[in-house]
């Protein structure tokens, strides 16, 4: 009877559908938790559906490149899913032409008081150049802030864990922190969310209005823009590079 | 089918003009801004879209988890230096955040008056 359950194993942890299903199940057991917690930010759908993975990765001895092979089919949907922040961003297009000013000035002072504080902050307790650099591009959406990461000497897998973790940090605390200092307007949350925490923001931030979301997605994609752009330049002249 | 068709139609355009003019930016950010051009030229479009981009949307978290579950491989790095990553990675994030927001809530507000 174990034999074959082991039998059983092997041909499962071999085919793709297996990390592929998995990952479904935590992701809608993750949901259901969160809603039965009557979505409080702290309960965080990706923080949830992670760490059921990572106990199943662990009990099962499984390593993470045979997990990625099934799940690299839903990490795939984060391209189309950025093309199609274009639809509710066109539906914004009349507020966007009137806050266009405000909006490009915000992403630019974000992008350089979020980036440049954790580099020096990160050095300040200890880190290597090398791991403080990798936080230089934390706020960036994934697989641009990898790129980053690259050209500035950080370490890019270890960039993929601070952005994710980065982006649940501002999904959890973000709406309080716009009620503490008072800031109300759906728009100017949705670009402070978009700037700080990339996809899982806009993710949070879509959930409480289809305004904020919009320009929360706005805000992730010119930020990537931009930090691309300017974080090389800006660390020379911080003399990193 | 329409709608996923034409995300992954810019998205591949996206890729092939970063690709060829060695843009910093990702393909699927060119992508949306060429979307956006064409939803800004051809108005109907949009409501042909709404259904498909909307479900997608509503799912962005789940597509984060796939990258989110990669912490396994650095979990000794983390272990040791939790602490002072978190630090860095909460104050930064308040600090990026607050700046941000009233950056814009200041300058709305000068450009109203």
């Amino acid at each position: 009877m174990k034999g074959e359950i082991f039998q059983l194993w092997v041909y499962l942890s071999a085919t793709p559908l297996f990390c592929l299903t998995a990952t479904l199940v935590a992701y809608l057991a993750a949901v259901k938790i969160h809603e039965y917690f009557g979505f409080r930010p702290i309960f965080n759908p990706v923080v949830i559906a992670v760490t059921l993975l990572v106990v199943l990765l662990s009990v099962t001895g499984m390593d993470y490149s045979t997990y990625f092979d099934g799940a690299q089919f839903i990490h795939f949907l984060l391209g189309p899913a950025t093309v199609a922040l274009a639809v509710p961003l066109y539906r914004q297009m009349r507020k966007l032409r009137m806050v266009f000013f405000p909006l490009m000035a915000a992403i630019l002072t974000g992008i350089i008081s979020g980036g440049i504080s954790a580099v020096y902050i990160a050095e300040l307790l200890g880190a290597t150049t090398e791991t403080a650099l990798s936080f230089a591009p934390k706020s960036v959406t994934a697989p641009v802030a990898m790129g980053i990461a690259e050209a500035i000497g950080g370490l890019p897998s270890l960039t993929a864990i601070l952005v994710v973790t980065t982006g649940v940090i501002g999904a959890i605390i973000g709406t309080r922190l716009f009620d503490l200092i008072g800031c109300n307007d759906d728009s100017v949350k949705g670009v402070a969310m978009g700037v700080t925490s990339h996809g899982i923001g806009t993710a949070r931030a879509f959930q409480v209005s289809s305004e904020m979301g919009a320009f929360s997605g706005l805000a992730m994609a010119l930020s990537a823009l931009f930090t691309s752009m300017l974080l090389p330049w800006l660390l020379t002249l911080m003399d990193y590079l | 089918m329409v709608t996923i068709t034409l995300l992954l139609f810019y998205q591949l355009c996206g890729e092939l003009l970063a690709r060829y003019f060695e843009l910093p930016v990702p393909g699927p950010v060119i992508g949306m801004l060429l979307l956006l051009l064409t939803l800004l030229a051809r108005d109907a479009l949009a409501e042909t879209m709404e259904e498909t981009a909307e479900g997608l949307l509503k799912n962005l978290s789940l597509m984060f988890v796939p990258a989110g579950v990669g912490m396994i491989t650095h979990f000794e790095l983390l272990g040791e230096n939790w602490l002072a990553i978190s630090i860095a990675l909460v104050i930064s994030t308040i600090l990026g955040m607050v700046v941000t927001a009233l950056t814009m809530k200041l300058l709305m507000r000068s450009n109203r008056g």
